[in-house]
């Protein structure tokens, strides 16, 4: 009788044929995987080859140390022999002040700085509501870069300390009541302006007092006369403060106690300080205004909703050029005879209204998208109008539209080159072309193309990875 | 017995006007409209006073006058002593070639590079993404001014391309050589190509301010005539192969039908290439096409077909595994199951985002001004305006029109977009 053979105990497991794994077929699978793949790859390859044949040489015989054009030429045909081609970064060197800050007086340097620095301090709380660590990390680092640019910039004794003193109270702030940095936030924009632009320091105070005038005038009237009126009221006396009260309060305060800095006049802005004024002030702007007006647009008040489609197409049907020129040209036949304000001011309320169209679109998309029964159910909870749209609907609407809303930020962001059209130095037209009609540097294009590119990379990229890391973050379905 | 009774009726208060919700929508919208009123009539106010004091008075006449400017690309006959609106209608033309052509070029190359985008290749798709993401991270204020940089400093003089005795003789061969078989000539001036001539062409018929090139609109109607006999000729092939289940073999008819007509019709009138050559100092003949033109063209596809390219990419994605799948299990190729069952259902996602590429690329041809190109906004918003001071006319014409082009360009591909949409039963 055969004897029947049962294994007792299992053989481990082959490992994979060698054409299986390891390199090789990754290469097989990836990229030469049938005749088409392995033409396109070849393409690929010639045409990488082709740029790194034709630019290596360019990038590594980079030139730092020249004054002209003609002296990075005979520099690099000397280490390099005749013919080759080279970067001539000096040119960079010599000018990246510009290139950041346009005629931006040299001492000043370290306002702007701050300013920024300042920027993400107040982002902080918006961007990262409420987790600690995040926010001591990016105070932290928000530190550190003052602490090596601000003395840089040329920053004092008395406003190093003061910044020192902000920030160690921004940082305990943080970890006590993580809520109180908003507050940071809101008086921001007050002294951002007067940062950027100088003058004595009562005017941003006066300028926010205006919004505390309206807080005061609306928690008196209201018990008396309902929210409704009593917000419009405490509008309107805002208002008046700004327009009357201001300018006298200001001057007294002045002359009483003349603290401020040197002023700097709109026309000294450029580069990319320029720029990121420009589009830090429009995005902000533009988002409740956007928000507002998609709301028209969905209303269902007539009215509203007519002269709300009406505002957005006619601005997305627009190019932005001929806004920036109505903010030039035309907007000295529509104010009042003799009203002339700074220039850079009328582009930021062009540049707002035009953005703030294209965010209502995309909020809008993410109103359609949200399905009936939220808005049913909010009307079932007897909630009203406000509450509805705060507490139920925007708050889904909005987390839709991330991605929407970062990408008209972005492009918001790359269209704040278009104002050197109406005579502003943005970074990309306005400095380059003082550049390039420098003798020395006649005929170079690469290098500063190349420089200012790379900068609006780094920011664009950014605010995109941002945006994907928020969708992450904020996504709650399962799918 | 209970009984149900009306509700009480209240007299109508004032207050009711804000906290009663019946009253409350006409009164917040009386209000808005109120204000805007106000608004508007304040702005009137605001423009009457201020024509009064620069003692102007809104008037469209001087589009009438005479222009006195040139205009280095026109597509109809413009000379300086042409009015300004002459000059408009060159500058819109303009305006609407480098927008055509543009969406078709960022179409294609999109297309290619978003379908790319997703190849299992490593190395081409990585390429692609490093294409996108630089074109779509970066002004296209910055694309502009560099391909006209390069074009009109980096290109060589056209003395470079002179070919002497000597160098003949010597063996040498000149600085610069035109490209595709000596037909393209990039200079730092210009490009020259060759151009489209007709020795018996049809003429032209002047119709008052437009004169109809006849020779164009016959090439269109022979085109027009050939797509329709072969729509008719495609349309009978499925009905035959609705009846019968085997469908005829048509190709070679379908491209006699669109090819035979209108070689016909080009060798009937004559039709040649007239090659550019270098004579005296530079290239003459052909067709001469400005930098800023070139420039302003393929900053413009590089740019928006970035964007194109993740356009069709999500669109592709948004379809789900399950139908490529199917398509593999009824044994389909992998190409026809791309054109067959991927793409027609890709395109109701891709052509609503597509619209509005399209309208962002024909606003961006305003920037044009960057490099000079005579658009609308050069010619109107630009030396017109500047020679007129007529700031309040020019502005207001230029949104019209832009605002007019936008729309037309909506509404078309909105058409477009319901006959591809589903059909909802």
């Amino acid at each position: 009788m055969a004897e029947n053979f049962v294994r007792s105990q299992m053989l481990p497991p082959e490992a994979p044929p060698a054409s299986q794994s390891g390199a090789l077929s990754w290469v097989r699978e990836n990229l030469f995987s049938g005749p088409l793949n392995t033409i396109l790859t070849l393409l690929g390859l010639l045409s990488l080859y082709w740029l790194v044949s034709s630019s290596l040489p360019w990038w590594l015989n980079s030139v730092w140390h020249a004054s002209s054009l003609g002296e990075c030429r005979t520099i690099v045909a000397a280490s390099a022999g005749e013919g080759a081609t080279g970067a001539c970064w000096a040119v960079i060197r010599e000018r990246w002040h510009q290139f950041l800050f346009g005629f931006y007086p040299q001492d000043s340097y370290w306002r702007p700085v701050l300013a920024l620095g300042l920027l993400f301090a107040a982002l902080a709380p918006v961007l990262f509501a409420g987790q600690k660590r995040n926010l001591a990390i990016i105070l932290g680092c928000v530190a550190v870069f003052l602490l090596i640019t601000l003395p840089l910039g040329g920053a004092g004794l008395v406003a190093g300390l003061l910044v020192a003193v902000l920030l160690a109270a921004l940082l305990a702030l943080s970890q006590s009541r993580p809520q109180g940095l908003l507050w940071f936030t809101a008086i921001y924009p007050g002294l951002c302006f007067w940062l950027l632009w100088g003058g004595p320091i009562w005017t941003p105070i006066a300028a926010l007092a205006g919004f505390v005038v309206l807080w005061v005038v609306f928690r008196l009237l209201s018990p008396r006369i309902g929210v409704p009126v009593a917000a419009g009221v405490g509008f309107v006396a805002a208002v008046l403060w700004w327009l009357f009260a201001m300018g006298p309060v200001v001057g007294t305060l002045a002359g009483l106690l003349p603290m401020g800095l040197p002023k700097v006049n709109s026309d000294q802005f450029g580069g990319f300080l320029l720029a990121i004024t420009i589009g830090v002030t429009a995005i902000s702007c533009s988002l409740p205004i956007g928000i507002l007006l998609a709301l028209g647009r969905q209303s269902d008040m007539i009215i509203v909703k007519a002269l709300s489609v009406a505002f957005i197409e006619f601005i997305r049907g627009v190019p932005l050029i001929t806004l920036l020129f109505t903010a030039s040209l035309l907007l000295q036949y529509f104010l009042p005879p003799g009203t002339n304000f700074d220039i850079i001011l009328r582009v930021i309320i062009l540049v707002t209204l035009f953005a703030s169209a294209y965010i209502a679109e995309v909020i809008r998309g993410g109103l359609a998208a949200l399905p009936r029964g939220q808005y049913e159910a909010a009307d079932a909870l007897g909630l009203d109008y406000w509450q509805a749209q705060r507490l139920i609907i925007l708050p889904q609407a909005l987390k839709i539209s991330i991605p929407g809303i970062v990408s008209s930020f972005i492009g918001l962001f790359k269209d704040t080159t278009l104002v050197a059209f109406v005579g502003l130095m943005d970074p990309l037209k306005g400095v380059t072309q003082i550049v390039r009609a420098d003798i020395n540097w006649k005929g170079i294009y690469w290098e500063p193309y190349i420089f200012v590119g790379a900068i609006f990379f780094v920011i664009c990229f950014s605010m995109s990875r941002y945006s994907m890391y928020l969708e992450r973050k904020l996504k709650t379905d399962h799918r | 017995m209970a009984l149900a009774t009306d509700v009480p009726k209240e007299s109508f208060r004032l207050s009711m006007l804000i906290y009663d919700s019946r009253y409350r929508a006409v009164t917040i919208q009386v209000v808005v409209l109120l204000c805007f009123g106000l608004f508007v009539a304040w702005l009137l106010n605001n423009v009457v006073q201020n024509l009064a004091a620069r003692g102007k008075v809104f008037d469209y006449g001087f589009l009438w006058a005479r222009a006195g400017y040139d205009i280095n690309q026109q597509l109809i006959p413009y000379t300086n002593d042409s009015n300004h609106f002459r000059a408009l209608l060159v500058g819109l033309l303009n305006t609407l070639v480098v927008a055509f052509f543009g969406c078709i070029f960022a179409t294609i190359l999109g297309i290619f590079v978003g379908v790319l985008r997703l190849s299992k290749n490593w190395l081409v798709s990585r390429l692609m993404t490093v294409y996108v993401e630089m074109f779509r991270n970066v002004p296209l204020l910055l694309w502009i001014l560099l391909s006209y940089v390069i074009f009109s400093e980096a290109m060589p003089e056209p003395k470079a391309f002179r070919v002497t005795d000597e160098m003949v003789a010597a063996g040498q061969e000149p600085a610069a050589s035109m490209l595709f078989f000596d037909s393209v000539a990039i200079t730092n001036r210009g490009t020259s190509i060759p151009a489209p001539l007709f020795s018996r062409g049809l003429g032209s018929v002047d119709l008052g301010f437009v004169s109809l090139n006849l020779t164009f609109l016959a090439t269109t109607v022979v085109l027009g005539l050939s797509i329709w006999a072969n729509r008719r000729l495609r349309a009978s092939a499925r009905a035959t192969q609705e009846a019968t289940g085997i469908r005829p073999v048509i190709w070679w008819k379908s491209l006699l039908i669109l090819l035979a007509p209108i070689v016909l019709l080009f060798i009937a009138m004559g039709f040649h290439l007239d090659y550019p050559a270098l004579k005296g100092f530079n290239f003459q003949g052909g067709l001469q096409v400005a930098h800023s033109f070139t420039a302003l063209l393929i900053a413009l596809t590089l740019y928006t077909a970035a964007f194109i390219a993740e356009i069709v990419r999500a669109g592709i994605q948004a379809i789900s595994r399950g139908q490529s799948e199917a398509a593999f299990a009824l044994g389909l190729r992998p190409g026809r199951t791309m054109s067959l069952v991927i793409l027609p259902q890709a395109l109701r996602v891709i052509i609503p985002p597509l619209i509005s590429q399209y309208l962002n690329l024909t606003k961006n041809t305003s920037l044009g001004i960057a490099v000079s190109y005579l658009d609308l906004r050069g010619t109107l918003g630009g030396i017109t305006l500047n020679q007129t001071g007529r700031e309040l006319e020019c502005m207001l014409l230029m949104m019209v029109i832009y605002l007019i082009i936008s729309l037309c360009i909506s509404a078309v591909m909105n058409f477009y977009n319901k006959t591809v949409q589903l059909k909802a039963r």
